[in-house]
């Protein structure tokens, strides 16, 4: 099936090109970064970690997403999604993938990346993150990889596929949890430190993972044969619209807490974010956008009649992502680390290297994206109209 | 013996198979058998032992700022921790290492101040330094026991061979203690002072205090302790009854960093110091 990856337009040539060229530069910059060490980013002693962190966080969202689609298609009978079902699992294996490269972009000693298996240490988070995270990663392999290929030959995927498929559903649970766990048993970061940090980063990665999937599925539309279908299109958006609202919620949640507890370490991080502590304000601008984006695309996706047009809902689509990316893939872990476990205001910002580097790993998971989304796009071409039963 | 063409290839394919497969053998068993173990050393007849290692620090002995300097100093020349400069001569604190180092009050012990207090009580210097918790959260959260709390005597302990660099640990520990090497450290140690004795770190790694463990192997007091003022630092077992950190903290006022987090530091600082501590 990969063959169909490997003919397309001129415009999927240039697109691939041009995804090429922003890995080589990531990776020249990598490899800068190899030589000279981490201290050619922008972190340092007091934000130790920064945005290949956040990328990752957030990203593991992304990919935990995919079970959007997975349940109501495979639990509930949602015919429907029959046809993008495969869309959100190769988005899970797109994102995974990028997961994967920002924990090892952000490593001081990369070589010894095995070492978390040569020594397995399960009272740490990140070695079950490991674990969970490269298990997740060959379940949506394997069960994307089968179910196109069944497609293909018109015929019901195999019975075997089946407990893989529901198997996937706590797993992608368990990714995102297991990740707001990294953050949320440290004594003595306060913002981090909230039972419902796992719950928030679900439904953060229930309202960005679907809503990068709206966008996928009109650009598939846009430029293949392929039609993921209104109505499958306005259910995601739906289900954007609940968790976008149980996210703005829950962060609702935090403030009550922070604020009126009136504890300062409690309150400190917030006000560092949203309002500037101590004269740094550098993060103000974008967190303050973050909440705009945040409310608008809220309020678009809350009315059914904005939520029907899908130009609107697109653009409340691309919104609300920006607005998330933002939360959860800067915000949310600089946030943690100001003020430092000193109590005195140190601040971040990465390079220009970093930044580079974070856009080379992006531009990985993109083009894993492509040839996945080729595949089934050029499958789902060639069976046009025949409707399988999974 | 003929052999043909089809008949050779299989053998060399078989035996080239075997001889990979014997050497991939060769190097498993490299690392799954057991090296030297710690038993099959002789341990030093004057090595200083203990349960429970602890310090208290007696921060009224310290006047000057030379005090404080002597010590941090005398630490950092011996672990040839580097000394990172930003270009106009000040301290780089960003890529900053330290394993003991002056805070002033408010930081070293935060929200504990008043509006009230004067300046220079805010701004009192104390010394700090990895705190060898009883619960260390930073070994909790290491992936690769990179950092571990040595069973027999309570040090947490840093192998900087195995750390992947991953900065969990730095991420957990609550008093800062630990400094990440953000790029290679061996020019930032300054020649004069450089202990050929004690190994340098690479970067990539992260490095904390460690009580001195290798001048304990050989009898000696850790080298703050040493340089400090007469009775500014003591040292000792606090499951020993008769050993003086004990005694000062059974009978006298001290105080520990954020104690509320259970993390249960091992470094206590004395308060209201008099001349017999």
């Amino acid at each position: 099936m990969l063959e169909k990856a490997l003919v397309g337009s001129k415009k999927y040539w240039m697109w691939v090109s041009f995804l090429g060229t922003l890995i080589l530069v990531g990776l020249f910059n990598y490899l800068r970064q190899f030589s000279y060490g981490l201290g050619i980013t922008g972190l340092g002693r007091d934000v130790s970690w920064g945005l290949y962190i956040g990328q990752f966080t957030f990203l593991v969202g992304v990919a935990a997403s995919a079970v959007m689609l997975v349940i109501p298609y495979y639990l509930h009978d949602f015919k429907k999604f029959g046809k993008i079902v495969i869309l959100g699992e190769f988005l899970a294996v797109a994102a995974v993938i990028m997961c994967q490269l920002f924990i090892f972009v952000d490593m001081g000693q990369p070589m010894r990346v095995l070492n978390v298996m040569l020594h397995p240490t399960p009272n740490s988070v990140m070695f079950w993150d490991f674990l969970v995270l490269t298990g997740y990663l060959v379940l949506n392999i394997v069960i994307g990889w089968v179910t196109i290929g069944s497609d293909r030959k018109g015929v019901p995927p195999p019975k075997w596929i089946k407990p893989f498929i529901y198997l996937s559903i706590p797993w992608a649970v368990s990714i995102h949890t297991v990740t707001a766990f990294l953050f949320a048993g440290l004594p003595g970061r306060h913002f981090w430190l909230s039972a419902i940090m796992a719950a928030r980063f679900l439904a953060s990665a229930f309202a960005a993972g679907p809503s990068l999937l709206i966008i996928l599925a009109l650009i598939v539309r846009k430029t293949t044969k392929f039609d993921p279908g209104k109505e499958p299109i306005q259910a995601i958006g739906k289900i954007v619209a609940y968790a976008m609202f149980a996210n703005v919620f829950f962060l609702g949640l935090e403030f009550f807490t922070a604020f009126y507890s009136q504890i300062p370490g409690h309150m400190e991080s917030f006000i560092y974010l949203y309002k500037g502590l101590e004269g740094h304000t550098e993060l103000v601008p974008l967190m303050r956008l973050s909440s705009v984006l945040a409310v608008v695309s809220l309020g678009m996706l809350l009315f059914p009649g904005i939520r029907k047009r899908e130009g609107l809902l697109a653009f409340a689509a691309v919104a609300l992502f920006i607005s998330l990316w933002i939360d959860k893939g800067f915000g949310l872990i600089i946030g943690g680390f100001v003020p430092n476990m000193l109590n005195q205001v140190r601040t971040y910002w990465p390079t220009v290297t970093e930044g580079l580097i974070a856009l080379g790993v992006w531009s990985v998971g993109f083009f894993v994206l492509t040839v996945l989304y080729k595949v089934a796009v050029g499958v789902r071409e060639e069976t046009a109209g025949v409707e399988i039963e999974h | 013996m003929s052999m043909d063409r089809r008949k050779f290839l299989k053998i060399a394919g078989i035996s080239s198979v075997l001889g990979l497969g014997a050497s991939v053998a060769q190097a498993t068993h490299n690392i799954w058998s057991k090296g030297l173990g710690p038993d099959q050393v002789a341990q030093n007849s004057k090595a200083l032992k203990a349960k429970h290692w602890a310090m208290v620090i007696d921060m009224s002995k310290f006047r000057t700022d030379a005090d404080f300097r002597k010590v941090a100093d005398a630490c950092h020349h011996i672990h040839n921790v580097p000394n990172f400069k930003t270009p106009d001569g000040k301290v780089d604190i960003k890529n900053e290492i330290k394993w003991i180092w002056k805070e002033t009050y408010e930081h070293a012990f935060p929200q504990q101040e008043n509006p009230y207090m004067e300046e220079s009580l805010k701004e009192k210097p104390f010394l700090v330094l990895c705190n060898h918790c009883e619960n260390p959260a930073c070994v909790r959260v290491c992936p690769t026991k990179a950092t571990f709390k040595r069973q027999d005597d309570g040090i947490v302990m840093m192998d900087m061979h195995r750390c992947i660099g991953c900065r969990f640990c730095m991420a957990a520990c609550p008093y800062g203690a630990r400094s990440f090497n953000w790029t290679d450290p061996r020019p930032a140690i300054d020649p004069r002072f450089e202990n050929r004795e004690y190994p340098t770190r690479t970067k990539g790694v992260v490095e904390k205090c460690t009580f001195c463990t290798e001048r304990l192997a050989v009898g000696k007091m850790p080298a703050c302790v040493e340089a400090a003022p007469k009775g500014g630092m003591f040292f000792g077992d606090l499951e020993n009854h008769n050993s003086e950190v004990r005694k000062i903290v059974k009978t006298r006022l001290t105080v520990r960093r954020k104690p509320e987090l259970g993390t249960g530091p091992s470094v206590y600082y004395l308060i209201g110091g008099k001349d017999h501590a």
